[in-house]
């Protein structure tokens, strides 16, 4: 296992959107972290003496209308976008792998059912769904990790399904299955084994897409709620003030499209570095 | 009793003109310890009959027929009973060494795999019976550790290891598909002694697939010869290689290449066999052969041929049997 990661990191490091992403990813996830112990100021701390202040040596961020410190937001906010972003990939990747796996290893009409209803989620807009969701069951961070990890669902399905027929067709499974191994034991030892590369890739886009969809449904009030600070909902709360203090939007936005950025590079990254056919240094 | 009977085994697979007989009343039979060789070319149906063996034939395909191991038919099974006699009871080891083995696993994990399904063995001894095994095959564990990833040995220890995880349960049959084909000469020759010495070690019963008629005289006693599907001739490696019988027998031994007489003074031509393999769709009403023969005749396009047994130990499907004359 470490000896694994040694060497995805000893290739990784030739490759620039690997280091370049892998730093923004690294930064994003020490910044979450970080919240849990220090942030500058107390963000629920409202002090409307000092509202809507330019960065200046006491907040270096400045402080919006209600006087709460911007940087410490933007900190606090990191922890928030990483937990909905984790959870709902953690719904993807628990529901939909497993249901790939079994599509792929079962054929016929179960893998039609599986197929035809992920075909049926797609359909939907994502986000459009995840506001509907939202909407059904209230707003609410614990709500907005379930619409955003829903949709994640048939995404992981179908890039389980997809990678592992065609490992089924190769010839170590039958080898595999002449040992006297069923389905279910192929599926978990052999395929999953070698679709994980795969799977983690996927894992990282989806990542970087569940940041935006829970900055979405903040900025729509319908996620992460009060006083939790989110990067969604405090560009909603900037917009109001887009006049007075443009910084404020700017602000979570650069750090949503940054963050985005740098994970969408380092899963594009990791992609050449685990595929050894395409592994060369860009 | 024999330990494994096949009768009157017919596979139909789906092919794009619509399903196709591929295996058409193949009989053998097969005791304890037995070496049985099947030999023909590419395409006649050696692979799919080892795959009918081991239940592993695509779900969309019908097989007919018995295939009676230990006095229970393979075919009437479920499939949970099917995979505790796959690898359990009879192992298989297969043509490409390099594709066979998971890419992603350690070789001690795939050796310890059917270990750890078919015999309830503490961790302990499943790890002792995996270095067991390597010793045996002849992979010392320091040299070759078990963490090794199968990218990191050679074509001919891969498929030490492949031979292995097919014994690592003590099958009373053992079917080897080409267990030579991908490999090189000199490493061809290593793993058939090892099989044969597994095999008579153990009392183990061979089934070895081969094209290769040098393969089958080194390892088996008694041979099946096929041609499309059909077996053309069968009974023991020593009767049917000095006194073959079937004109197709005949064309596979005048095919092998002598290297010593080409550079003789009057030196003949390579012999091959006229024509081609008739396509799967387009085989003929009689012998499938018929078109390929020179002695040919009315009845042979007509009718399939029926076995003749000539000895105890030796029968051929056809009509006129070659004679001595005919060999000149």
């Amino acid at each position: 296992m470490f000896r694994k990661l040694a060497e995805v990191l000893r290739h990784g490091l030739k490759n620039r959107s690997f280091v370049f992403g892998g730093a923004i990813s690294l930064l994003f996830f020490m910044v979450a972290f970080l919240s849990y112990f220090w942030t500058p100021y107390p963000v629920e701390d409202i002090n409307i003496a000092s509202k809507l202040l330019t960065p200046n040596s006491q907040y270096l961020l400045g402080t919006d209308h209600f006087g709460r410190d911007i940087l410490s937001m933007l900190i606090k906010g990191a922890r928030n976008s990483v937990i909905v972003a984790f959870v709902a990939i953690g719904i993807g990747i628990g529901c939909g792998v497993p249901l790939g796996l079994t599509a792929a290893a079962k054929k016929g009409w179960i893998d039609e059912l599986i197929m035809r209803f992920n075909d049926f989620t797609f359909a939907f807009p994502s986000l459009i769904s995840a506001i509907m969701i939202t909407a059904i069951l209230g707003p609410g961070s614990v709500n907005s990790i379930i619409a955003i990890g829903i949709f994640n669902v048939p995404v992981f399905a179908r890039v389980a399904r997809g990678a592992s027929l065609s490992i089924w067709k190769r010839e170590f499974i039958l080898a595999a299955r002449s040992a006297g191994k069923g389905k279910f034991r192929i599926s978990v030892e052999h395929i999953l084994p070698n679709i994980a590369s795969m799977l983690i890739v996927q894992a990282t886009i989806q990542f970087a897409l569940g940041i935006l969809a829970e900055a979405g449904l903040s900025y729509l009030g319908l996620g992460t709620q009060p006083p939790m600070p989110s990067w969604g909902k405090m560009l909603n709360e900037a917009q109001t003030f887009m006049h007075l203090a443009p910084q404020l939007a700017i602000y979570p936005g650069a750090a949503i499209a940054f963050t985005v950025m740098g994970l969408n590079l380092f899963g594009d990254g990791l992609r050449d570095v685990l595929d050894p056919k395409l592994r060369r240094s860009r | 009793m024999a330990l494994l009977q096949v009768q009157d085994l017919c596979v139909t697979l789906n092919t794009t003109h619509g399903p196709q007989e591929v295996i058409s009343h193949i009989n053998f039979s097969i005791n304890a310890g037995e070496k049985l060789g099947i030999v023909g070319e590419s395409g006649c149906g050696k692979s799919i009959t080892a795959l009918a063996l081991m239940a592993l034939l695509p779900p969309d395909s019908k097989t007919h027929g018995k295939i009676i191991l230990a006095g229970q038919d393979i075919l009437t099974l479920n499939s949970s009973k099917i995979c505790s006699i796959r690898g359990n009871r009879i192992g298989m080891i297969f043509q490409e060494p390099m594709t066979a083995l998971n890419p992603v696993k350690q070789i001690g994990a795939q050796i310890s795999e059917s270990i750890r399904l078919h015999l309830k063995l503490t961790r302990k001894q499943t790890l002792e019976r995996v270095i067991e095994l390597m010793d045996k095959v002849g992979l010392c564990v320091t040299r070759f550790p078990l963490n090794l990833y199968p990218h990191q040995l050679s074509g001919g220890q891969r498929q030490r290891v492949m031979i292995a995880m097919a014994i690592a349960c003590n099958p009373e049959i053992l079917i080897a598909d080409e267990p030579t084909t991908a490999l090189d000469v000199t490493v061809q020759e290593q793993i058939l002694d090892l099989i044969l010495g597994l095999t008579d070690s153990s009392g183990m019963a061979l089934i070895m697939i081969s094209h290769d008629l040098g393969v089958i005289a080194q390892t088996t006693q008694n041979v099946m010869v096929m041609y499309t599907g059909n077996s053309v001739e069968m009974g023991s490696t020593v009767d049917v290689f000095q006194n073959m019988l079937h004109p197709y027998t005949y064309g596979l031994f005048s095919a092998i290449p002598n290297v010593g007489s080409s550079l003789l003074p009057g030196r003949k031509r390579l012999c091959s066999i006229p024509g081609q393999v008739p396509e799967l769709h387009l085989r003929p009403r009689g012998c499938n052969f018929a078109g390929r023969c020179s002695s040919a005749s009315t009845i042979c396009k007509e009718k399939e041929p029926m076995a003749t047994r000539v000895s105890d130990h030796h029968q051929v499907w056809c009509y006129h049997p070659l004679t001595c004359e005919d060999k000149k």
